[in-house]
């Protein structure tokens, strides 16, 4: 197969209301995406009820210089992608595309927070349960927001190679629904491991 | 509600321009021949293929249960040391649950419900066929591990802190820690993907309270996986870190708590329970009615009973720790759930007892499987409410009479359900008859065998025999119940054989009719087996039980009468070369066959695992640049190869079936 012509989509096509089946299923995979972080957090308040001091003895509590303004890039890093959705149903691809970027940085940014932050702790993650719960569940959340950056790399790509115009743009939409249900699972996960430790 | 995208669009991954980055593979075309099955993205076939790989893992299942009960059959058995009793009723359950039940439900879910609701196929035909080959790769993953003697020996539950690197070493838990985790994006891979298929690919006029009951079964089913496995694999990837990684999730002196794992486990494990039951419900709830020549009594209460299920299935998790020491208060709330939920169970009960009464019955090897569903998973939900009673259960847990509970719940129920749905749809399926009379000696020598061998475990456990141990001494006055048992268990055996000749002499029960039984839902109007596009006619739906409306009228004297003439929903003069189904993919296969590569690594050496990685992540590269429609793909009544291509329909900017995917 080698043909790169443009071929007709041979299926007919039918009347289009409410959301795509790429929109519903990519909710599934926020849904049950979300389910593995409320785990996640329940774990990590099991076992802080289940020890006697939580951190350790001797552990630093998490350091709130970086976290604390970076969340709010990774929070604010949602509006540019909001303005780009909007964008896109208007059909104004140059604005999508500077949304869609500007929010990649944001993102980028708070990425590079988090790897400065884990350099800098003087635990490993196989010191304590303590060590084993912060690293995977900080770890995970900074891998969502990796698979975030490729997603909106990916959705710039094809924006580049003029794939969206009025009306097609599934997989734009599903990216910027899972680049905000990234951004909304830091808004219970940085209270549960930076801030709650501090307000003992 | 979701959007009809129109009645047979199919929707996923629609492109407009072709591309095939890589240059090298030819996309596969063939849709018949053995090498079909291999690339096939019918949901049909799919389904098909759950269905005899579960059934194979059926055997080997069973096969390990027979060891259970020889070893058992005497006092101070010989047949297994106790090493190899731990493993193999660790393997049993775990076969059992997740290679059986699971995929024979995944099997029924996956052939019914785009035919039920009238879709072309699924919404995501390529993912469907991934989560089939995870399935697959998983099974094998765990059983190479047996086959090389990594056999994890600590039940299927797999407490920790027992599962841990300093009680278990070696790598059977790891094979089965993986296992699982493998199967599990299976399972959720499914879920997303039937979910969204029942929201958005209905035919027109299918209201969610037309569906038929087993869709609406399996869909409540879907959901309870969409939020119960990424609980067990939560739990699952902690316990790998502590396994393999140098975690501590599970370890005690490092400020831990081995609760964790019983707490996240039963939270799945609940809700899996009636993951494995429901679909099993709504297959019974289809044959009742048919068989009993009435509709199915209160069907919106079948519904809403079920979606209540779904619901409180979350809230009855610790009844399966009332052991441990989780408190009073603790103990009293899940005691009170767990009773509440035996009401919406009964409420099932009852509707199938009010559809069977008054109706005119025909007892069919389909019928006789669902009638024992119904009586024998009210026995196994009646011990169930007796472990609702903590005090009462602190005496249960750890018996026998906890293992004679779930098999009357998961064989008395669960599977013969199945079997109904079996002997119910293998016409639809396969366009052959299985044999009634040797159906109805299959179902006599379960019954039989089935109540021997669990009945008297209710009773031993009472007397205090716990499970879980290799041996018993003589003399403790158990020594005829378990032989019974054994016996049993071994009759369980020759029924199964007697359903396998069955399945092979069906051969020459050629079907003479599409809709043998006179059934009521939708599927039954289309020719059995299905074309690949499923309907010639496009179905739509005016009533529940669309099709017996189709065939049935009231005359003018209010008497119920069949019409003159019927249209079925399939055309022998239908020109197929208009549809155009979703064209097979190899990518589903490489990125699944990634997976337990990628486990090997992380066991035995990271090479692998990079091996398996590039396979998995070039395999979604190819994938996502390969339209879902092969636009060179020729068309024909069998979709096959070599067919002209047909003008085409429609300009590509009309309407959602153009999109970019």
């Amino acid at each position: 197969m080698t043909a790169v012509a443009p071929v007709a989509v041979p299926i007919a096509p039918a009347v289009h209301r409410g959301r795509s089946v790429t929109w519903w299923g990519m909710l599934m995979v926020i849904a049950t995406e979300g389910t593995i972080f409320l785990c996640l957090l329940a774990s990590w308040y099991f076992l802080w009820a289940a020890s006697k001091e939580w951190p350790p003895a001797g552990v630093e509590l998490p350091d709130l210089k970086l976290a604390l303004p970076f969340s709010f890039v990774l929070w604010g890093s949602s509006i540019p992608v909001v303005i780009a959705e909007h964008a896109l149903r208007t059909n104004r691809i140059g604005t999508f595309r500077v949304g869609m970027a500007v929010a990649f940085v944001m993102g980028a940014a708070f990425l590079v927070s988090t790897a400065i932050d884990f350099n800098a702790l003087h635990y490993g993650w196989r010191d304590h349960a303590y060590g084993s719960a912060f690293y995977t569940i900080v770890g995970l959340h900074a891998i969502h927001v990796l698979v975030g950056l490729v997603m909106n790399a990916v959705v710039q790509v094809k924006a580049a190679l003029g794939r969206y115009d009025r009306g097609h743009h599934r997989s734009a939409e599903a990216a910027a629904l899972y680049w905000h249900f990234v951004d909304g699972v830091w808004v219970f996960v940085f209270p549960s491991l930076f801030l709650a430790v501090h307000f003992q | 509600m979701a959007a009809i995208d129109g009645p047979l669009e199919l929707t996923a991954g629609d492109e407009i321009q072709v591309r095939n980055p890589l240059g090298t593979f030819r996309r596969p075309t063939a849709t018949t021949g053995w090498r079909s099955w291999f690339t096939t993205v019918d949901h049909k076939k799919i389904g098909i293929m759950y269905g005899a790989s579960a059934l194979v893992f059926l055997a080997i299942g069973g096969l390990e249960a027979l060891l259970i009960r020889a070893q058992l059959a005497q006092p101070n058995g010989q047949v297994l040391s106790p090493e190899a009793y731990n493993q193999a009723f660790t393997m049993h359950g775990t076969t059992m649950v997740f290679f059986v039940i699971m995929p024979l439900l995944a099997a029924f879910s996956n052939y019914l419900i785009p035919l039920q609701i009238g879709a072309r196929d699924v919404a995501f035909p390529r993912l469907n066929a991934l989560s089939f080959w995870i399935f697959i790769g998983a099974g094998l993953f765990v059983y190479s591990g047996v086959l090389m003697g990594h056999i994890p020996d600590n039940g299927w539950f797999n407490y920790a802190p027992n599962s841990g690197l300093s009680y278990s070493p070696g790598h059977g838990i790891d094979f089965w820690d993986f296992g699982l985790q493998i199967a599990g994006i299976a399972s959720l891979v499914g879920a997303v993907n039937l979910i969204v298929t029942c929201l958005n690919m209905r035919a027109p006029g299918m209201t969610l309270m037309r569906m038929p009951i087993f869709t609406w079964m399996a869909l409540v089913s879907q959901f309870l996986l969409l939020f119960a496995i990424p609980v067990i694999t939560v739990a699952l990837f902690l316990l790998m870190f502590d396994r393999l990684f140098g975690g501590n999730f599970f370890v005690v002196d490092q400020g831990a708590d081995p609760l964790l794992w019983q707490h996240m486990f039963w939270i799945f494990g609940h809700p899996e329970v009636y993951i494995l039951i429901l679909p099993a419900f709504g297959i019974i709830s289809e044959v009742i009615p048919v068989f009993a020549r009435k509709p199915l009594f209160g069907y919106p209460f079948m519904v809403f009973s079920g979606i209540a299920i779904g619901f409180m299935g979350w809230g009855v998790w610790a009844h399966h720790m009332f052991a441990s020491g989780a408190g009073p208060v603790t103990v009293a709330a899940f005691s009170l759930s767990t009773m509440f939920i035996a009401v919406p169970t009964g409420v099932k009960i009852f509707n199938w007892i009010g559809t069977l009464w008054g109706g005119k019955l025909r007892f069919t090897a389909a019928m006789m499987f669902a009638v024992a569903l119904v009586s024998q998973f009210t026995i196994g939900g009646l011990s169930g409410v007796t472990h609702s009673v903590a005090p009462a259960d602190t005496q249960q847990t750890d018996t026998y009479y906890i293992v004679a509970h779930f098999h009357y719940v998961l064989f008395g129920g669960s599977l013969f359900g199945i079997f109904a749905g079996f002997y119910f749809y293998w016409p639809k399926i396969f366009g052959r008859f299985l044999s009634e009379r040797l159906g109805k000696l299959h179902f006599w020598l379960w019954f039989i065998g089935f109540n021997l061998t669990f009945g008297p475990m209710h009773i031993l456990g009472l007397q205090g025999q716990p499970r879980r141990t290799s041996t018993y001494a003589a003399g403790m006055g158990w020594d005829l119940m378990n032989l019974l048992s054994t016996i049993g268990s071994f009759i369980i055996a020759i029924g199964f054989l007697v359903f396998i000749y069955n399945v092979v002499a069906s051969r020459k029960n050629v079907l003479d009719n599409p809709d043998p039984w006179d059934a009521r839902t939708l599927e039954w109007g289309t020719a059995s087996p299905p074309p690949a596009h499923n309907y010639d006619v496009e179905p739509s739906a005016t009533h529940l039980d669309e099709w017996w409306h189709r065939k049935y009228e009231t005359d003018d004297r209010g008497k119920l009468r069949r019409r003159d003439k019927i249209e079925y929903l399939s055309d022998p003069n239908f020109d197929a070369s208009s549809v155009h189904l979703p064209s097979p993919s190899y990518w589903p296969i490489i990125v699944a066959a990634g997976l337990p590569l990628v486990a090997y690594g992380l066991i035995f050496t990271y090479w692998l695992a990079a091996l398996g990685g590039l396979l998995v992540v070039g395999g979604l590269f190819g994938w996502g640049f390969e339209p879902s429609v092969d636009p060179d793909a020729g068309h024909g009544h069998d979709d096959a190869p070599g067919h002209a291509p047909s003008p085409e329909p429609e300009p590509v900017a009309v309407g959602a079936g153009a999109e970019e995917s």
